[in-house]
């Protein structure tokens, strides 16, 4: 009896080293999708320069569209962009700061303040279209702004809202209760306190999640188709009422046609948006290192 | 001055207000404009015809395809997404050294950065000529599984960091305790650690579920403009979102019926994604373990 359960013991023991090769071998598969992962980045990034590399100069930066593909440019949708990129940020970073310090700063642990967090939470899952179908019906219709600039602002900017506001109060979180107290002491007042003390604090955290919230807005493109945004504009953009287009637009303009010359312009404008994506994230990540740095409490 | 801070005050809630206004003007467009299609349209024949054709003369209005599209590219994504992201969160947790980790983890978020037109075009002119080379002529130049492979990659960083961070945030004396026992660290891994942090990888999972959902460029591009009620992922189909950009880029008149379909599919896809959401806050808060 007692020497049958030895040999179990031993079997199990014998086991160990096939636990062992099970955790050596799941090593190496973690590794391989990691690294799988990254490579998929690079495989992307290859394909896209590969095909529009070539594409990418003075020119097709500066042409107006054209039916001819060797002829046609980028410049109505790098202005809409930018066009975009302005009034989205001009909208959406005093709303959503304003509406992090109300959470942070004023409404802590009222009713209200707690339906507008879950309320928050929800609108960052709402689908980008489900915006576009607000913006069309609201601004475009409602407010008769057509499929303007400001309205592509004003769906954007509402779309971005939410990653704003949940950004700004982490960068509040991270400023010490002492500091406030210790304005408070010196007899400021509220609004003092988080004007001269607070927000200067937590400005470089601020700014990182509202750039990287822009950077999110300037790559969105199906709230714009909604809203009405054209994939034709003869002339650039040079008022927030004229019709607009966009980078991502003119790409998803161009690789809908069938001919293999379009696909070529459409690599070449996707190396020109994902520079200005990487560009942001990067300055992005540049005022992060800087938060981090920065104020050591 | 006591009138300036009170002004401020109200300033800033007004600010915080607007959120409540966009979740109400959301519901509020939606609802109004569905009324109008449900008063032409019975809900029975939306919810169970198999057909769908409202820019066809002989308009037939039953979200089953789109619906079929939308679940089968999600399904495809989240076949890619979840076993490959759960097995970089557990390699990055429990075995990676912690220089690595702080290396890949941010590189694997580029990946969430880059906009998702960018996809598409990665799935029509790279991943699908690539699996025709792999599996013959068999595979339509619009279809299900390639754009559905794309999109498990863009979500891929939100399952492997956010399931990372819930595997992270577990407290070292239960991997101490495990290890104590002769357990190896796959043992471990899945054994201890996995089911103590289950509830943050299950948010993890839902919430990369209904972005895949919610998902509309890569989807427009790659997967055709077809409604089919099928499961058939090397054929041309249409997702709900596709649909609403079909309708948008078209000139349809306002306030007709085809108009007012984009509205019925929006609330469609609003309600499952809402769902989803309310899911995974509701697992959080449930079934957070404390550790302390």
């Amino acid at each position: 009896m007692k020497a049958k359960k030895i040999r179990r013991r031993l079997r199990r023991f014998k086991n160990f080293r096939k636990y062992e090769l099970q955790d050596k071998i799941f090593q190496y598969v973690g590794l391989a999708c990691t690294l799988f992962g990254i490579g998929i980045l690079f495989v992307l990034l290859a394909d896209v320069l590969m095909k529009g590399l070539t594409r990418v100069d003075w020119d097709f930066l500066m042409d107006l569209p054209s039916r001819k593909a060797e002829r046609a440019g980028i410049y109505t949708a790098w202005i809409g962009t930018l066009w975009i990129m302005v009034s989205t940020a001009v909208i959406a970073f005093p709303v959503g700061v304003g509406a992090g310090l109300y959470l942070e700063e004023y409404g802590k642990r009222n009713k209200l303040a707690n339906f507008v967090e879950i309320n928050i939470a929800n609108l960052a899952g709402v689908p980008s279209i489900i915006y576009g179908l607000l913006g069309l019906e609201l601004f475009a219709r409602a407010l008769s702004l057509g499929g303007s600039i400001l309205t592509g602002a004003l769906t954007l900017s509402l779309l971005i809202l939410p990653i704003i506001i949940v950004s700004t109060r982490e960068a509040l979180k991270s400023v010490p209760y002492t500091i406030r107290e210790a304005s408070y002491g010196l007899g400021a007042t509220k609004w003092q306190t988080i004007w001269y003390q607070v927000l200067p604090a937590s400005v470089s955290g601020i700014i990182t999640g509202a750039i990287l919230a822009i950077s999110r807005a300037i790559g969105e493109t199906a709230p714009l188709i909604v809203i009405g945004a054209l994939s034709y504009v003869p002339f650039a953009a040079s008022g927030v009422m004229d019709s607009f287009t966009v980078l991502p637009i003119q790409i998803f303009n161009w690789i809908s046609r069938p001919q293999e010359e379009f696909a070529v312009n459409a690599a070449a404008a996707i190396i020109v948006m994902l520079s200005i994506t990487f560009l942001m994230n990067g300055i992005a990540v540049f005022f992060r290192y800087r938060a981090q740095k920065k104020i050591k409490w | 001055m006591n009138l300036k801070e009170k002004i401020i005050e109200k300033l800033l809630l007004f600010c915080a207000l607007v959120t409540i206004f966009t979740t109400a003007g959301i519901i509020g467009v939606l609802l109004i404009q569905t009324f109008g299609f449900f008063s032409e349209v019975s809900i029975i024949d939306f919810l169970t015809d198999t057909e769908w054709t409202p820019l066809f003369s002989n308009k037939r209005f039953g979200i089953l395809p789109l619906l079929s599209g939308t679940i089968l590219t999600t399904l495809i994504a989240v076949a890619v997404a979840v076993p490959l992201g759960l097995t970089i969160a557990i390699y990055l947790s429990e075995y990676a050294n912690p220089t690595f980790r702080n290396y890949v983890k941010p590189a694997l978020e580029v990946l969430a950065a880059v906009p998702t037109v960018v996809y598409g075009f990665f799935a029509l002119e790279f991943v699908t000529p690539l699996l025709q080379s792999i599996f013959g002529s068999g595979l339509a130049g619009f279809n299900a599984i390639s754009p559905g492979i794309v999109m498990g990659i863009m979500i891929l960083p939100l399952v492997s960091s956010l399931s990372e961070d819930a595997l992270y945030a577990v407290p070292k004396n239960l991997r101490e305790g495990s290890y104590a026992l002769g357990s190896t660290k796959y043992q471990t891994a899945w054994k201890v650690i996995f089911p103590a942090a289950f509830s943050g990888i299950s948010v993890s999972v839902i919430l990369a579920i209904s972005r895949a959902i919610g998902e509309t460029m890569i989807v427009a591009i790659a997967a055709g403009q077809q409604p089919r009620l099928t499961f058939d992922p090397t054929v041309p189909i249409e997702t709900m979102t596709t649909y609403i950009v079909q309708v948008s880029m078209g000139d349809v008149p306002h306030n007709s019926i085809e108009y007012r379909t984009i509205f019925a599919v929006g609330i469609m896809l609003f309600v499952i994604t809402f769902l989803l959401n309310n899911l995974s806050f509701y697992l959080k808060k449930r079934y957070q373990e404390v550790y302390q």
